[in-house]
């Protein structure tokens, strides 16, 4: 450790940390704009001069190292003055149009000037004026606001691998641009909006709607694809406004997705359900809740041959309680879901293996990664963001067996094309370069399944490396479905369901003769016919989907966004979900099986979302994890399950939707900001 | 986009300057050399070398706004660039400056509606010893008088 | 190749001795006069030999900062098989200078010797001349230059019968001063925007395209082989201690026989502007001089008198910086002077930190305003205290550039901004000092 003095404290330091971190351990703010944690450095805006003794000049903490016996001040007169000069120059071009600026309130701008400038400006000269811009639906750029911290350049750069924005033009007209000219053609992850430490980037779905602090912040985890980044969802009016992450709290850092900063919008589309429906003379029709219950519930008591559909995005306890009524009251195994990933047959492999299936942190620090099959900046945002900077700050290895270009391919140090079936030809090619790392984690798509999971396991296995998995798969809870049992075979925790299997969700689909179906959440006549033309069909759903048309009756859902529970997302950790707005008309899924349940007389137990996991904590392999990380917000790694899964899965079942960065299933109609931006071919930044 | 064979002999040779995996240290000669051939920066060139170079359009625009000597804009025939820098404008630079104005009729990096002159006041050349100074396209006019300047313009009517 | 301006008997010539001679940029005519032979004495040597000869020159950087060139090379990291440059900075830019331009056009083989030695020096493999842009004609000059030397066997493979290999290059700018700062120079040979890099690491440890790089101004590349000839003490005998040798001087302004004329460091700033320069132009009296290029600040006609070389002109509170003098009469309006190089920074900055950026801009429209008559006392007041502020705090040496000149003339020639402030009837109020 490097001995310093920062404002005479002593303060230690691990070698090679700069200044300005190292200054932040010992609780002494140095301000900056330019710097940014895991960023390349620009010791551009000067704001974190520092005097340091013996130097000849003042010097930016952002790009010194400590160094043995260093003395440093950060409150010496010189710096002081430095700062507010500083903050006087920004402020001569910046056009202090706070009172309608959406940055205002929680603009680093203000805090700086507040906290370190001047109260008064001498600056007497015209400003510099150039009007707004508008990039693409969701960025919109005003140049005088702009500090040129060249933050948004480099998260564009070097966070999303996109490169969408640069610098153009010299001196005081220097502005920031985007990649075709007059408009973004990128990601629209909106990262360059929330990175913006002024208003100078605006977001196309919230500027001008509130002022921060009118809002409630709520975090809960993203609903649209399985990495389960943590979004704070800020609420005005009981509508949500805005989607981001800034204060870091979730797996993802401040990373978000255009879904998980902007698809919230969904959540308030005019079609969303807001009453039950039943079909009456062959329409649906509205009706009470009492009215719809009750008609459930009749059906549900006529017994027969019923089925039960679950989905990737309802909670862990709704899931969970959904197989429980099914296997306990209905007396059917005839329970499944849409199956993305093949982490059944995954598990089963491992069993009695070291390796083991790695996390969100593992795609971060693990020496080499290995994708197949999956084109992850697309697919799997966050994971991909992971191993960007994996590659950025650690020089990981990457590896790429893809039926295609993708944006990893930039950072591979091996890349093979292969077709959709045989990846395994192609890895063998890179089996040398494997064997030579020392450890690796893979990450495949639905191309592997089935015997190519077992196949896969014995080829890394043979590398003689450790190997950590990760078996991507397609929604927010995806995963959870998996494991709370919403399957025909197997039951929560993957042991073996009573009695014999049942049906899977094509052979229900396909079967003439069901009495009853239950679709929770799914939307499975997308792409099925369903033969029975007698079943009862109850559907619970936020929108008319095209099973939902089908049905007898229709329960209003409430959205991920209006529940408490938790999910589990690609990589087995467990988060909670966090009601962030109140349901109008819809109730949750949890709700509905409870008054179901409470209807037929059947006793499931306190129906909450708390007691249900606790339950699921109980009896659930894995799940035994400390409540105190969840509640808090934070995620909970389940323990894989190491042992034989008694599987019975044909892997032509799994089949991922492949999402792209603009499209989320069944929800993609009703987000307008992902119709909007779909124009902007992102998948061009491969 | 096509160029003269020249021009792709030129460029054909640039490459081979750099280090293996950096040539896009040409890009900055290949706009110059290019921008004398087309006559301005134009989208296309800008697409053409950033595909040759591996790079983003993005990332030619970026070097083509910083440096002055890349426009965007075709220039007159002769290009009259005239110092007004210190060493200049002590001799007068600044006064020949506003006669080229006058004469030509147009002011600061503008064009004349035939396409002939264009006009721009310009920072220190390296001339100053023999100021004041004017470039025309790449020539250099050294100790220019107001007579000699008309001389100058003059001749390439 | 004609001259622009006739010689003086008084200046000691150098690196300009083949200035005016008949074909003097041609091999042949390199060759007759002692050509290459600092060069084949180099190879003859091991490396720090080289540099020490160097080293004992007292040779320093030309370009305007004047750091010991002999120290810069022994910074080239040793026992590495990396591969490592040679940079030649010929993007002379700062207003005041155009000595560099004359050594490439009348003795470009002495730039491409002092290149090779420099290349020996260190181990480097390939070199570029980065030409500013407006000096096209040079470029297409040196390269003919170059075809010649590769084809005579003085660049390229084994050269001159030596078994040294190198290889070199022209690399032409396009139009932005801060290519002048050295890593600015680097980004700009990588092709992107002339942004100076964060240094440390040097270009010495890592320059162009990352690797160990030797980077120096022409003037001292063109120093070097006659170094290497007659020794590193007979240079440095030709100037004063720590200040060896002869410098290339751009006189310029109002003088009756401006020139670039080379004269030994230690010279009497005086006695060169009146013997050499041949005094003031139309018997004015002199008022001010730039001493070293636009970036320096400003002497009075009362503080010439001192000795030209770098450490009596730090004395002065100036630099002798890139060598560009111009020199000011009676007549001069210092206030348009001041914005006149105020306007350059603004246009040159490269916008890349604050204070350059904005701070260049401030003052180029307040200075623009006094001139306009529009200015009030605290604005005169304003200009030295905005100087200041930028002045050590700016990411590279621009905004000290800017500040510098800018702080001496409002120092020196108050009353002439007073006077301008005088004009205008809302001139007073009170400027608010940031404590």
């Amino acid at each position: 450790m490097v001995k310093l003095t920062i404002n005479e404290i002593a303060v230690e330091a691990p070698p090679g940390m700069l200044l300005i971190d190292a200054a932040k351990l010992a609780g002494i703010e140095i301000p900056a704009f330019c710097y940014y944690e895991g960023m390349a450095l620009q010791a551009a805006c000067r704001m974190c001069l520092v005097e340091i003794e013996k130097a000849p000049k003042l010097m930016a903490a952002c790009v010194v190292p400590v160094a043995e016996g260093m003395v440093v001040r950060t409150e010496a007169p010189a710096v002081v003055k430095a700062r507010k000069t500083t903050l006087e120059f920004l402020l001569t071009n910046h056009p202090l149009d706070c009172p309608v600026c959406d940055k205002g309130g929680e603009c680093e701008l203000q805090d700086m000037v507040f906290k370190y400038g001047v109260g008064e400006s001498r600056y007497t000269e015209e400003k510099v004026h150039v009007p707004e811009k508008q990039w693409s639906p969701v960025v919109f750029y005003d140049g005088p606001r702009c500090i040129l911290c060249y933050r948004c350049v480099r998260v564009c750069g070097e966070g999303m691998g996109v490169g969408a924005l640069g610098v153009v033009n010299r001196g005081i007209n220097s502005e920031i641009a985007p990649s075709h000219g007059d408009h973004l053609e990128c990601d629209e992850c909106g990262a360059c909006i929330d990175i913006c430490p002024v208003g100078a980037l605006t977001s196309g779905a919230y500027r001008y709607k509130t002022r921060p602090w009118e809002m409630e912040h709520t975090g809960t985890i993203c609903t649209h694809c399985s990495n389960g980044c943590k979004t704070t969802l800020g609420v005005r009016t009981n509508e949500i406004v805005r989607g981001n992450n800034r204060d870091r709290s979730g797996i993802n850092g401040e990373f978000l997705c255009v879904k998980g900063r902007y698809a919230f919008d969904f959540n308030h589309h005019t079609e969303r359900l807001q009453t039950p429906l039943m079909r009456v003379n062959g329409k649906l029709e509205e009706v009470s809740w009492s009215r719809a219950l009750q008609a459930v519930v009749e059906k549900f008591k006529a017994g027969g041959k019923a089925g039960v559909i679950g989905s990737t995005r309802i909670s862990n306890e709704e899931a969970y309680l959904l197989q429980k009524f099914a296997r306990t009251t209905l007396h059917t195994n005839n329970i499944d879901h849409h199956r993305s990933g093949d982490v059944v047959t995954l598990l089963d492999s491992l069993s009695g293996k070291s390796a083991t299936l790695g996390t969100a942190d593992d795609c971060y620090n693990a020496k080499a990664v290995l994708i197949i099959g999956a084109d992850l900046s697309q697919q799997q945002p966050f994971l991909a963001n992971q191993i960007r900077a994996n590659y950025r700050h650690h020089n990981a290895a990457v590896y790429v067996a893809t039926t295609g270009v993708v944006r990893e391919d930039k950072i591979a140090k091996s890349s093979v094309r292969n077709t959709e079936t045989d990846w395994l030809t192609g890895l063998h090619s890179m089996r040398e370069k494997l064997a030579t790392e020392p450890e690796l984690l893979v990450l495949f798509g639905d191309a592997v399944k089935g015997e190519g999971v077992r196949n896969l396991v014995a080829f890394t296995e043979s590398l003689g490396i450790p190997v950590k998995y990760i078996c991507l798969v397609d929604y927010a809870n995806s995963r959870g479905a998996m494991d709370m049992g919403l399957l025909p075979d197997l039951g929560p925790g993957y042991h073996a369901a009573e009695g014999t299997p049942g049906l899977t969700l094509p052979e229900m689909m396909a079967a003439t003769d069901m009495d009853l179906l239950w679709v929770v959440g799914a939307n499975p006549l997308k792409r099925h016919k369903f033969a029975s033309e007698k079943a009862f069909v109850v559907v619970h759903d936020m929108f008319l989907t095209e099973t939902a048309q089908r049905a007898d009756v229709v329960l209003p859902a409430a959205s991920a966004y209006e529940k408490n529970g938790t999910v589990t997302n690609v990589c087995g950790q467990v988060q909670r979900l966090k009601k962030a707005v109140e349901t109008v008309g819809s109730k949750t899924d949890l709700t509905i099986i409870g008054l179901i349940a409470r209807a037929m007389g059947v006793n499931l137990g306190k129906v909450d979302a708390d007691a249900v996991f606790a339950e699921i904590q109980k009896t659930v392999r894995g799940y035994n994890v400390p409540l105190p990380v969840i509640v808090t917000g934070g995620a909970a790694q389940t323990m894989p399950v190491n042992g034989r899964v008694p599987s019975t899965v044909l892997p032509e079942l799994i089949q991922s939707s492949r999402d792209t960065l603009f499209t989320t299933g069944s929800l993609t109609k009703y987000s307008k900001i992902l119709n909007d931006v779909m124009e902007a071919p992102g998948g061009l930044y491969r | 986009m096509t160029f003269s064979p020249g021009l792709e002999a030129r460029f054909a040779d640039l490459l081979t300057h750099y280090p293996e995996g950096r040539h896009r240290g040409a890009l900055i000669p290949m706009l110059m050399y290019a921008q004398d051939e087309v006559g301005a920066v134009t989208p296309d060139l800008m697409a053409e070398l950033a595909a040759r170079l591996g790079i983003s359009v993005l990332q030619v625009d970026e070097v083509v706004g910083y440096y002055s000597m890349l426009h965007k804009k075709p220039q007159g025939k002769y290009h009259v660039q005239i110092c007004t820098n210190v060493a200049c404008m002590l001799l007068g630079g600044a006064e020949l400056y506003e006669q080229a104005c006058t004469r030509l009729g147009v002011g600061h990096k503008q064009t004349q509606a035939s396409g002939r002159f264009s006009l721009e006041e310009v920072e220190c050349i390296g001339a100053c010893s023999w100021a004041p100074a004017i470039q025309v396209n790449y020539d250099f006019h050294h100790d220019v008088t107001p007579a000699k300047l008309d001389e100058i313009l003059e001749g390439l009517q | 190749m004609k001259l622009y301006n006739a010689p003086s008997p008084l200046e000691t010539k150098v690196v300009s001795k083949r200035f005016g001679m008949e074909n003097s940029w041609k091999l042949d005519t390199y060759l007759a006069t002692g050509g290459f032979e600092g060069f084949k004495k180099a190879m003859a040597m091991s490396c720090d030999e080289v540099i020490n000869e160097v080293k004992s020159s007292s040779l320093r950087g030309r370009g305007g900062a004047g750091f010991p060139t002999g120290m810069k090379w022994g910074f080239v990291p040793r026992n590495t098989d990396a591969p490592k440059y040679v940079v030649v900075n010929a993007d002379e830019s700062e207003p005041g200078t155009c000595k560099d331009r004359l050594l490439m056009e009348h003795d470009p083989y002495l730039l491409i010797e002092g290149i090779l030695i420099a290349a020996k020096a260190v181990g480097a493999s390939k070199g570029w001349i980065y030409i500013r842009g407006e000096y096209r004609y040079l470029v297409d000059h040196i390269d003919a230059v170059l075809k010649e030397a590769y084809q005579r066997g003085y660049m390229g493979k084994n050269i001159a019968g030596t078994g040294f290999d190198f290889d070199l290059y022209t690399q032409i700018g396009a139009g932005a001063y801060e290519c002048g700062e050295e890593s600015a120079l680097l980004e700009s040979l990588e092709g992107k925007r002339g942004v100076p890099r964060i240094r440390p690491p040097f270009p010495a440890v890592s320059g162009a395209f990352q690797a160990p790089t030797v980077l120096n101004n022409v003037e001292t590349f063109c120093a070097v082989p006659d170094i290497l000839r007659n020794g590193g003490k007979w240079f440095a005998d030709l100037g004063t201690p720590k200040n060896g040798g002869t410098r290339m001087v751009c006189l310029a302004g109002h003088v009756n026989k401006p020139g670039v004329y080379e004269v030994p460091l230690g010279m009497n700033m005086m006695y060169f502007i009146n013997e050499i320069g041949g005094g003031m132009r139309g018997g004015k009296k002199m008022k001010a001089l730039i001493p070293g290029g636009s970036s320096c600040p400003l002497l009075r006609a009362d503080e010439c008198d001192i000795a030209m070389d770098y450490d009596s002109m730090a004395k002065a509170g100036t630099m002798l910086g890139s060598g560009g003098m111009m020199v000011m009469d009676e007549d001069t309006d210092m206030v348009k002077v001041a914005l006149r190089i105020m306007r350059f920074y603004k246009h040159e900055s490269c916008g890349w930190c604050i204070p350059c950026r904005e701070g260049t801009t401030w003052l180029q429209k307040m200075l623009a305003r006094i001139v306009d008559g529009n200015g009030a006392t605290r604005d005169i007041d304003l200009i030295g205290d905005l100087a200041k502020n930028m002045l050590g705090r700016t990411f590279c040496p621009l905004g000290d550039a800017a500040a510098m000149p800018t702080i001496s003339i409002v120092e020196k020639f108050r009353p002439e901004f007073e006077a301008y402030v005088a004009k205008n009837p809302f001139a007073s109020s009170e400027l608010v000092q940031v404590a």
